[in-house]
């Protein structure tokens, strides 16, 4: 017997599925600009910071890139409220992705500082510039520019990784896909359809960061 | 009745790593056969099979691991047949790892100059030939070093395979937690053993870079 496909009995659910995606877009956006913030500082403590700041620096990003991002979200959500540590999920989620993407955006702004030349700070600092303003005006805007595709394609990995909040009821797109296949029993359906938004938001975020570049860095 | 002893737990955890190890492994072999055949595509002569290739790359690349697994999970079951966790996982993860290695494997097939194609084709060798005598042997040395380094993305991704009901460490993790009521040490440990596995795959294939760039 062939199975028939009802994609109709998706439709009295699509409150349900555009906050989800709304969620899964704040999400992203969010931890996004949190996560890059976290990799600069961590790639200035591992190029410009004292010793011990970047060893700590090290760990972390060993420790983060060599674990899988769902045993990350269990250790936020679940391990750490048994030492008190205690938040919902939404706030896990934040957490969990900000402390991702920092410590693979730490590993490529780092590449990119080192790609600068030291005749640039040598340049900088004839010009009395501090050493703020040389990190600020000289390294992190070509380091930035130097590696931005890298930081593309990490920012869309850490949004289709997002969906594995789900897990933790965290409600993002995949909670909507999992709610309503639980009501309707129209699993393939439903997760078939969510795929193809995730689809469309990866390729709608390449889009924007694409314009955000074109619009952030001068030509050449 | 059993009582849950730190040992009990870390026992427990490193069986359950037997099977994100015999995944991992599947996903990478299996995944790497396939991954060639779509290499092989992706960079023929015809423009019909570069484009579905591209549609291929772009459908794994740009969706999440987890929904592929759902639709795999629930998708093989509406042609009638009973899956299993293992067949689901193997399958979604199969696919995904093939996916990334071609597009990797592309990579490294592109940096070959050239004149290397042409100077083959002018041999009257075929496409195949081309390939198997004069491109692979030459793109597998700049591919070792980023193959080793995903090698440690397929071994993250199994992690996954917990979700639908695949018994490996996350899920292990999930059931002691279950019972012990530990997620502290239980989740620690979980890391520390992902750690274990993963840690040396990505040391070796940064030792591997750094050699490739001192021999150029």
């Amino acid at each position: 017997m062939l199975y028939q496909m009802n994609f109709g009995d998706l439709l009295p659910y699509w409150q349900v599925l555009a906050r989800g995606l709304l969620f899964t877009v704040v999400l992203t956006l969010v931890s996004t600009v949190a996560g890059i913030f976290v990799g600069t500082a961590g790639a200035w403590a591992r190029t410009f910071g004292p010793k011990w700041a970047g060893t700590c620096v090290s760990i972390y990003v060993e420790l983060i890139r060599n674990t899988p991002f769902i045993v990350q979200l269990f250790f936020i959500f679940f391990g750490l409220p048994a030492i008190g540590v205690k938040m919902g999920e939404a706030e896990a989620a934040f957490l969990a992705m900000t402390i991702n993407l920092g410590a693979y955006s730490t590993e490529i702004i780092r590449a990119g500082i080192q790609a600068v030349p030291y005749g640039h700070l040598e340049a900088g600092s004839s010009l009395a510039m501090s050493r703020w303003e040389i990190f600020r005006h000289i390294v992190l805007k070509q380091a930035f520019m130097k590696v931005y595709p890298a930081l593309s394609s990490q920012i869309v990995i850490v949004m289709l990784g997002s969906a594995v909040v789900s897990q933790i009821s965290a409600e993002d797109l995949t909670y909507a896909a999992n709610y309503i296949q639980s009501r309707n029993f129209r699993a393939f359906e439903v997760y078939l359809v969510v795929t193809g938004i995730y689809l469309a938001l990866a390729i709608a975020l390449r889009a924007l960061l694409r314009g955000i570049a074109r619009a952030v860095f001068p030509k050449g | 009745m059993l009582e849950f002893t730190f040992s009990v737990i870390l026992e427990n955890l490193l069986l359950a790593t037997r099977w994100t190890i015999l995944l991992s492994l599947i996903a990478f072999v299996l995944g790497g056969v396939v991954g060639l055949i779509v290499l092989f595509a992706r960079v023929s002569h015809s423009r019909a099979l570069r484009t579905l290739t591209i549609g291929y790359i772009e459908l794994f690349q740009g969706t999440p691991l987890l929904m592929q697994l759902f639709l795999f999970f629930f998708g093989v079951a509406l042609l009638g047949v009973e899956v299993s966790p293992w067949v689901a996982a193997s399958l979604a993860l199969t696919f995904w790892t093939s996916a990334f290695l071609a597009e990797i494997w592309r990579g490294c097939v592109e940096a070959i100059p050239k004149g290397q194609w042409e100077a083959s084709e002018s041999l009257a060798m075929t496409y195949t030939e081309q390939m198997r005598h004069v491109i692979l042997p030459q793109a597998l040395r700049i591919a070792v070093a980023p193959t080793v380094g995903f090698s440690v993305q397929v071994i993250k991704g199994t992690a996954l395979a917990s979700v639908i009901g695949f018994v490996e460490l996350t899920k292990a993790g999930t059931m002691l937690n279950n019972a012990t009521f530990r997620p502290f040490l239980v989740y620690t440990l979980v890391a520390l053993i992902y750690f274990a596995l993963c840690f040396p795959l990505s040391w070796y294939s940064k030792r591997l870079e750094g050699r490739l760039n001192v021999a150029r």
